[in-house]
């Protein structure tokens, strides 16, 4: 895992948190906006490391909360839960399945608003619930669901594009070469 | 179970996020205007982008058609004209009058439009961002609208952006008056959100009210934050609350929340 690599999550985290702010399609069409950052934080969790976790959480909920009217910080630990969950149990998660991925990125899309909104409540603060949270909570589910193996592309072609790849060991050692010919 | 360093980060992150929220509101507000800077630039980008899609779409339109349009505006500048000399003669008649009876006044509305820039992320609030900040004049609390009615109000003031609260936001209430009966109520967030979002609930209208489908909701001016006789919507239907003691009203709002791309914000 290369500091490039968690440059580049934070990178993509910075233009999520822009894109949920000004493209309302998804709003119009659907009647609730999409919430991507807890899929990022899942290939974040399965990819990368403990502080690429950390410094997702903090840089993504506080630029979300920033263009929001949360209460600043307010997202932060949830999707740092979810994303040290995911970090610490990724030995037993088949990451490489897309299914797999699709399915927890699933639960974190859910989890983390729902996290998110019980610390809102208990800070005293009174979103607007009703019976449309539940369509809304859907949405952010499947469409969380469904962004998660994109995110395993992308950052699979943008690290084949930016990344030098380590070269593997060979087998080949100079001092048991066999030196042919007449000694 | 976790092991040292993830109890090592996941105390990081709750000392951080202690100390946000326990910051005062003030600080809290000044920090996230300083985070939500970071998106000036693409804002100000995305905004000179659709600015230049409009002019290349404009630049393509038939010329047929811009002729029928410039037809129709003229059509509608002349009808505004003979409106506008009617209200001047009428509101000179209200000022004699005022004057008679020892009225203050009335102030012209004098204001802003701003472009708006971003919607709220989280699916719980309703706010928009506008290209209107200190430097434009603009202060909190200031009214924002639409030709068609009542928007908001700015809630947080950056240099150079602002953060309006929509109407049926739980930090937007609205003190209102039914035009036709007078009776005064209040837009206010409820526990029951409605599924249509363009519909908000007005409470505590008096037992008696006589109220109607279609009557106009327009606010009452008894805020310090919203001139009185901006359209607010219109009512749909309404029921008796509080075992018959009071009236609540369900209005479709005039304005589109979701459609908002211009307001008009309103200056000291």
């Amino acid at each position: 895992m290369s500091s490039l690599h968690t440059a580049l999550i934070i990178a993509v985290a910075f233009l999520v948190v822009f894109f949920e702010a000004t493209v309302g399609g998804f709003r119009r069409v659907l009647g609730a906006q999409v919430e991507l950052l807890p899929s990022l934080m899942i290939y974040a969790g399965l990819t990368g490391g403990l502080p690429t976790v950390t410094l997702l959480a903090i840089c993504g909920g506080l630029w979300l909360d920033s263009l929001s009217a949360n209460t600043l910080g307010i997202s932060v630990l949830p999707l740092f839960l979810v994303g040290i969950v995911v970090q610490r149990y990724r030995g037993l998660i088949l990451k490489d399945q897309r299914f797999a991925q699709m399915v927890i990125g699933a639960t974190a899309s859910a989890a983390a608003p729902l996290m998110t909104l019980i610390l809102l409540v208990n800070t005293q603060r009174q979103p607007l619930l009703g019976w449309i949270f539940i369509w809304q909570l859907l949405v952010m589910t499947i469409i969380g669901g469904l962004m998660t193996p994109v995110w395993f592309r992308l950052f699979g072609w943008l690290s084949g594009k930016l990344i030098y790849r380590s070269l593997g060991e060979t087998s080949f050692r100079s001092d048991r070469e066999i030196k042919r010919g007449r000694a | 179970m976790l092991r040292r360093p993830h109890y090592i980060a996941l105390g990081i992150v709750v000392l951080v996020t202690v100390v946000l929220l326990k910051l005062p509101s003030r600080a809290a507000t000044k920090l996230k205007l300083v985070i939500s800077a970071l998106y000036v630039p693409f804002f100000t980008t995305a905004g000179s982008t659709q600015k230049s899609v409009e002019k290349a779409a404009n630049a393509v339109m038939p010329r047929k058609e811009l002729l029928e349009q410039l037809a129709e505006l003229q059509k509608q500048n002349q009808q505004l004209r003979v409106r506008t000399m009617q209200l001047e003669s009428r509101a000179q008649e209200n000022d004699r009058l005022r004057i008679h009876l020892g009225l203050p006044k009335e102030v012209l509305w004098k204001g802003k439009w701003g472009r708006v820039v971003a919607k709220d992320p989280a699916n719980w609030w309703r706010t928009i961002r506008i290209d209107r900040g200190s430097r434009d004049g603009i202060v909190t609390n200031a009214a924002v609208i639409t030709e068609e009615g009542l928007v908001g109000r700015v809630s947080d003031v950056g240099f150079t952006h602002s953060q309006v609260v929509l109407v049926g936001d739980p930090d937007c209430g609205v003190s209102v008056i039914i035009e036709e009966t007078r009776d005064h109520g209040m837009v206010r967030p409820t526990a029951s959100v409605p599924l249509d979002p363009s519909i908000v609930e007005l409470n505590w209208l008096p037992r008696n009210a006589k109220l109607a489908p279609g009557q106009r909701v327009i606010t009452s001016g008894m805020s310090n934050y919203f001139p009185k006789g901006i359209l607010l919507g219109h009512i749909i239907d309404f029921r008796s609350v509080g075992y018959g003691l009071y009236t609540e009203a369900r209005i479709k709002l005039a304005v589109n929340m979701n459609g908002l791309e211009e307001v008009f914000v309103f200056l000291p």
